[in-house]
């Protein structure tokens, strides 16, 4: 265990000057948390917490107040194509075509490439989120919103980033279009091992897609408060993840946190001065008999390695 | 039947119906007898002072568009050679306005410092009449020619550098944010992502900058002489040929509409939907 993680987040605070000269507002406060290779991170809080804020400053877009960002052990400082974003709208640039978009990202990332090479690999991407031929030559305004975020996923990936962020990319999806796109985005990236650190407003989402949850308290002074560990073997699908023993533990555990929790734990936080902490890490999935049940059935391996992790006095959990 | 087609049809019925009207209602030039005597002192004496029907202009229109090209001296060119001239100037001024305007507005739209340095100039400047610089130009240049071109110089760069910063100044951040996370480097930037997205509106300001232009050179040539289609209206009204004179307002016209169709045509082009 105790490799370094990909992702390090170390006491990040973010605030913006209020416009009246008054007190600034502190948007987050001594954010903590890390990252391994391959995973996949959910963050999940109420609207205006500072999700987005997080996920700017990790992007390199923004800059905290203060506290660091550490990528493979080096200071996060401005955007790169290490780091992919998809963002919340207007990823695609709408006087290009869905190709030319996808092109734009190929060609930023590997200039050497000759045009058919970049043109191969562009279609390649597109292929993989059910773009085919037939609509990679019309313009965003002539696609359905999740035909765009179809373009802006395969765009992430094309350019093999060694992070991919993004910022609610199903938010202005119907829900029949989202669980389509949701399928598309796990089979992409169980192909290709990508890390992604993804913002959603959805509890089923999250816990379809993450291998872990993060929950943001609300703001002003949000925190990190928990990390949920999705105790769900791999492959998921939507239709059977639902009959699964841990789901609704989980489910329950997350809904409970942002219906009640999110808005007292960073008071308590503040009484107990229990300051510059790592999120508490949380496996409600995990039913004691349940460890058992995993060696014997075989149909519950699970197919990717799930990291461990430590309490922030560096014993396993 | 489409409305375009109703339209087109409608438009043709009131041009006939106006054309009829003032055909009617000139006077032709055989009923001289019935004239009064203030009319005989004012008008009468030359018949070609009067306002022309329209047969006269068709006629006169075909004879010029038939030969357009001739010179026979300085008073008597074709109207081709005259609209060359006006052309040329307009495009020479133009062309030069442009050179500055898009580069100066870019860096004006990229940058809010530039933009509050630069902006009370532009506003004092901006209101002038151009043909109010044509003294000094006169004065400075020393040259009749170059100086008509510079009034247009100086007309068309203010609708080209305010749209072309206001443009470059209202791209999405998000574009840029694109632009950013893909490492491309500012002159990148500028090229692929900010020009593209600012170009509806910059040429919309090149496309104002034309129609200035175009108004401002005529009355320029007719301060300045010599050539051009400003010069050739002024000096056909010197000669009391008002059948010129309004065949010569058309052309004006049909070129300056000719010239917005063409910017009309780059614009949706460059147009894109969000
Ligand atoms: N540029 C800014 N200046 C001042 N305050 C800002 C700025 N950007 C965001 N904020 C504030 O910071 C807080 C967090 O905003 P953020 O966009 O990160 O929320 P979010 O969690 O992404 O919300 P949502 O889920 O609705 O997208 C909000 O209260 C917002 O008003
Ligand atoms: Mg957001």
């Amino acid at each position: 265990m105790n490799k370094k993680p990909l992702l390090s987040i170390q006491n990040l605070t973010t605030r913006y000057p209020s416009p009246d000269g008054g007190e600034p507002l502190t948007v987050f406060e001594n954010a903590n948390f890390d990252i391994e290779e391959g995973e996949f991170v959910c963050i999940i809080g109420h609207s205006g917490c500072g999700k987005s804020t997080i996920m700017n400053v990790l992007a390199g877009l923004a800059t905290a107040t203060s506290g660091a960002v550490i990528m493979d052990e080096k200071e996060v400082r401005g955007p790169s194509l290490d780091r992919g974003v998809v963002f919340q709208n207007y990823s695609l640039l709408p006087w290009m075509s869905a190709l030319s978009n996808v092109i734009f990202g190929v060609r930023a990332r590997f200039p050497k490439w000759n045009r058919k090479r970049i043109r191969d690999h562009a279609y390649k991407h597109l292929d993989m989120v059910g773009l085919g031929k037939g609509t990679e030559k019309r313009k965003p305004s002539q696609l359905s919103g999740g035909m765009r975020q179809r373009v802006s996923i395969a765009r992430a990936f094309a350019i093999q980033p060694k992070l991919l962020l993004l910022d609610e990319p199903f938010g202005a999806l119907d829900a029949l279009t989202r669980g389509t796109i949701q399928d598309e985005l796990i089979r992409v990236w169980s192909k290709t091992g990508q890390t992604v650190f993804m913002i959603t407003h959805d509890v089923d989402e999250a816990i379809l897609l993450a291998d872990r949850i993060l929950l943001m308290s609300n703001g002003p002074y949000a925190t990190i408060a928990e990390s949920v560990v999705i105790d769900i073997p791999r492959p998921r699908k939507r239709a059977d993840i639902i009959h699964h023993e841990a789901y609704y533990p989980i489910r329950n555990h997350l809904v409970e946190f942002l219906t009640t929790r999110s808005e007292t734990v960073a008071a308590e936080d503040k009484r107990s001065g229990e300051l510059n902490r790592h999120p508490k890490t949380v496996r409600p999935g995990i039913i004691p008999k349940q460890a058992v049940t995993e060696q014997d059935n075989p149909t519950l391996q699970f197919t990717r390695d799930i990291p461990t992790y430590s309490l922030d006095n560096g014993a396993p959990i | 039947m489409t409305t375009t087609v109703k339209a087109r049809i409608l438009s043709v019925l009131l041009l006939l119906t106006a054309l009829g009207i003032w055909e009617l209602v000139t006077p032709s030039v055989s009923n001289a007898e019935n004239m009064t005597e203030y009319e005989l002192l004012m008008g009468g004496a030359a018949d070609v002072a009067r306002v022309p029907p329209p047969s006269a202009i068709f006629v006169k229109a075909f004879e010029e568009l038939s030969n357009p090209i001739y010179d026979n001296g300085p008073n008597d060119k074709g109207i081709g050679i005259q609209i060359g001239y006006s052309l040329y100037r307009v495009l020479t001024g133009y062309f030069l306005a442009a050179l500055i305007a898009l580069p100066l507005g870019f860096l004006i739209g990229m940058s809010p410092l530039a933009y509050k340095a630069l902006d009370p100039f532009i506003q004092v400047l901006r209101p002038i009449s151009p043909l109010a610089w044509m003294p000094l130009a006169l004065f400075i240049i020393q040259d009749s020619e170059a100086s008509a071109i510079f009034v247009i110089f100086i007309c068309s760069i203010w609708p080209m550098l305010i749209n072309t910063a206001f443009g470059v100044a209202g791209v999405r951040e998000d574009w840029v944010n694109v632009a950013r996370t893909h490492e491309l480097s500012s002159m990148r930037t500028a090229f692929t992502v900010i020009l593209p997205a600012a170009a509806p509106t910059i040429l919309t300001g090149m496309r104002i900058s034309i129609g200035i232009a175009w108004l401002v050179i005529v009355a320029a040539e007719m301060l300045v002489g010599g050539t051009g289609i400003g010069y050739y209206v002024w000096n056909e009204w010197n000669n009391l040929d008002l059948t010129s004179v309004i065949f010569s307002i058309l052309v004006i016209g049909v070129v300056g509409m000719l010239l917005d169709a063409m910017f009309a045509q780059v614009q949706s082009a460059v147009q894109y939907q969000e």
